[in-house]
């Protein structure tokens, strides 16, 4: 069937939340609402306008902080694919932020960078970068050996070698590496709300929770959910775009 | 023994090149003339460095002494004037074939409209009309090959270096493809240097073979099979002088594997 990926989705969305409605009327947790009524509260939400300015907010670190770590850290993970001093310089500073707790840094960057925004694009950054730099600097480094040959084979410069045959040939692993780490930036963005400055979508989340409309608190956690798989389907899309045809489909079909 | 007629003219000409590879010596004093408009077969047991000797010529590899030259200017890097086939084809995965075969025409900044007309010409050459819109995936092992022939062809070289093309696809076809390489060597004006390790194979398609020693490689012999080059492709493999030549190779390189 031509729409048979479409409905596998329905049905599987179909399932999560008709689990939650059916946890939220035991009731789970006094807590934990049901998944109507949390859809209630995020129509409400859109409605009056709410959701409108808080996102107005949380896209201004989300989006900047995502463009940087894709930009850079592709270019990074480049840097660290070809060049063996580069990677001795640089690695370890990634490792360190993929795996250092990120509520201990956070007091850091407040104190040097204060409660505004470059705090909290830095936080999205430390949660996005290292997955797409490691991703990009492990792809570039497996570039098979005889594509590279091939290229210096028929004359090739180095820079047409970079981008002509290694950029490619890691494009889908770079692709995954970006899928992670949007997705991590998204969950950067709403935890630097939650523990610099509550704004925006941060904020409805502790406001909502601090007066016990659970409903509306996740609505909003709903709300970044769909955006961030809005957002990786357009990544999807794109990766289709570029390399349409030359994507091999899957093993068992 | 090396055969170097001084009334040949040779397009590719190998000087007491040595290669070593740390502790490994791979080729020692090796010398070998290759002559212009003709196909030299490098034939030896694995590992005898007959690739790597390929690669020196083609420039992929630097000798650690001696000379390569390619038409009496020294060899330093790839060049124009030779082109490689790789043995597992090294093709682009997400370029479609019509781009595979433009690729080194587009390293060496043809226009796009004219490289693509270029190379539909040697993929029309090469039997694969009608599938200039393919990706490799969809292709079998012997079409993939003839992608990687069609675009050594299109940029025109005076040299073509075949690192065991054939190996990698299946009998029935590399049959095939050694017939066509006989054409292809009578009809093009060019320099061959072919690497196998199939005996027949080297006789079968080559105006001269030289035979390799196990590392550190040196020519032990070059055989050029006289006869039978004007015969009909399908009378060769039955011909009396190839079949001697192949039983005095096999002698000689048995007592390797042994």
């Amino acid at each position: 069937m031509r729409y048979r990926p479409l409905l596998l989705k329905f049905l599987s969305a179909f399932l999560v939340f008709g689990a939650w409605e059916i946890a939220g009327r035991i009731p789970v947790s006094f807590a934990f609402p049901t998944f109507i009524e949390s859809m209630a509260a995020f129509w409400t939400l859109l409605v009056n306008g709410t959701m409108f300015v808080a996102y107005a907010e949380t896209l201004k670190p989300l989006i900047i902080g995502v463009l940087i770590s894709a930009f850079l850290g592709i270019g990074i993970g480049l840097g660290i694919g070809l060049s063996r001093k580069f990677d001795w310089l640089v690695s370890p500073i990634f490792i360190v932020m993929q795996t250092a707790p990120l509520a201990a840094l956070i007091p850091l960057l407040v104190m040097v960078y204060g409660i505004g925004l470059t705090s909290k694009v830095f936080v999205v950054c430390i949660m996005a970068m290292p997955v797409i730099v490691l991703n990009t600097s492990g792809a570039v480094r497996n570039t098979p050996e005889s594509i590279i040959e091939m290229g210096r084979a028929f004359l090739g410069t180095k820079l047409e070698i970079i981008l002509k045959i290694i950029l490619p040939a890691a494009s889908p692993i770079i692709f995954a590496g970006l899928r992670l780490g949007v997705s991590a930036g998204f969950i950067g963005a709403i935890l630097a709300e939650l523990k610099i400055t509550p704004t925006g979508v941060g904020d409805i989340i502790t406001y909502s929770r601090s007066i016990a409309d659970y409903p509306s608190m996740y609505a909003a956690i709903m709300s970044i959910i769909l955006l961030a798989v809005i957002f990786l389907d357009v990544l999807e899309r794109l990766e289709n775009y570029l390399f349409k045809g030359s994507q091999q489909g899957y093993v068992t079909e | 023994m090396n055969d170097s007629v001084s009334n040949v003219d040779n397009a590719v000409t190998v000087r007491n090149v040595n290669k070593t590879y740390g502790d490994v010596e791979a080729l020692r004093d090796m010398s070998l003339d290759f002559p212009r408009g003709q196909l030299t077969s490098l034939l030896g047991p694995s590992g005898c460095g007959k690739t790597t000797l390929l690669k020196i010529i083609a420039g992929l590899l630097p000798a650690t002494s001696g000379e390569v030259s390619v038409n009496d200017k020294p060899v330093t890097g790839p060049g124009p004037d030779r082109a490689f086939v790789f043995q597992d084809f090294a093709l682009l995965p997400w370029a479609n074939v019509l781009r595979n075969v433009a690729f080194g025409l587009e390293l060496r900044g043809v226009d796009k409209s004219e490289r693509e007309a270029i190379a539909e010409t040697y993929i029309g050459n090469v039997g694969l009309s009608g599938f200039e819109k393919s990706y490799p995936h969809e292709l079998s092992g012997g079409m993939r090959q003839r992608v990687g022939l069609a675009r050594a062809l299109s940029v025109d070289a005076e040299v073509l270096l075949m690192d065991e093309p054939f190996s990698a696809v299946d009998e029935q076809t590399r049959r095939k493809f050694q017939e066509d390489l006989l054409n292809l060597v009578k009809n093009e004006n060019k320099t061959f240097i072919f690497v196998t390790h199939s005996i027949e194979e080297a006789v079968y398609v080559s105006d001269q073979v030289a035979l390799l020693l196990a590392r550190p490689s040196r020519v032990s012999e070059v055989i050029r099979p006289e006869g039978f080059r004007h015969k009909d492709v399908n009378s060769i493999r039955r011909d009396s002088e190839y079949l001697d030549i192949v039983d005095r190779i096999w002698a000689s390189l048995r007592t390797y594997v042994e």
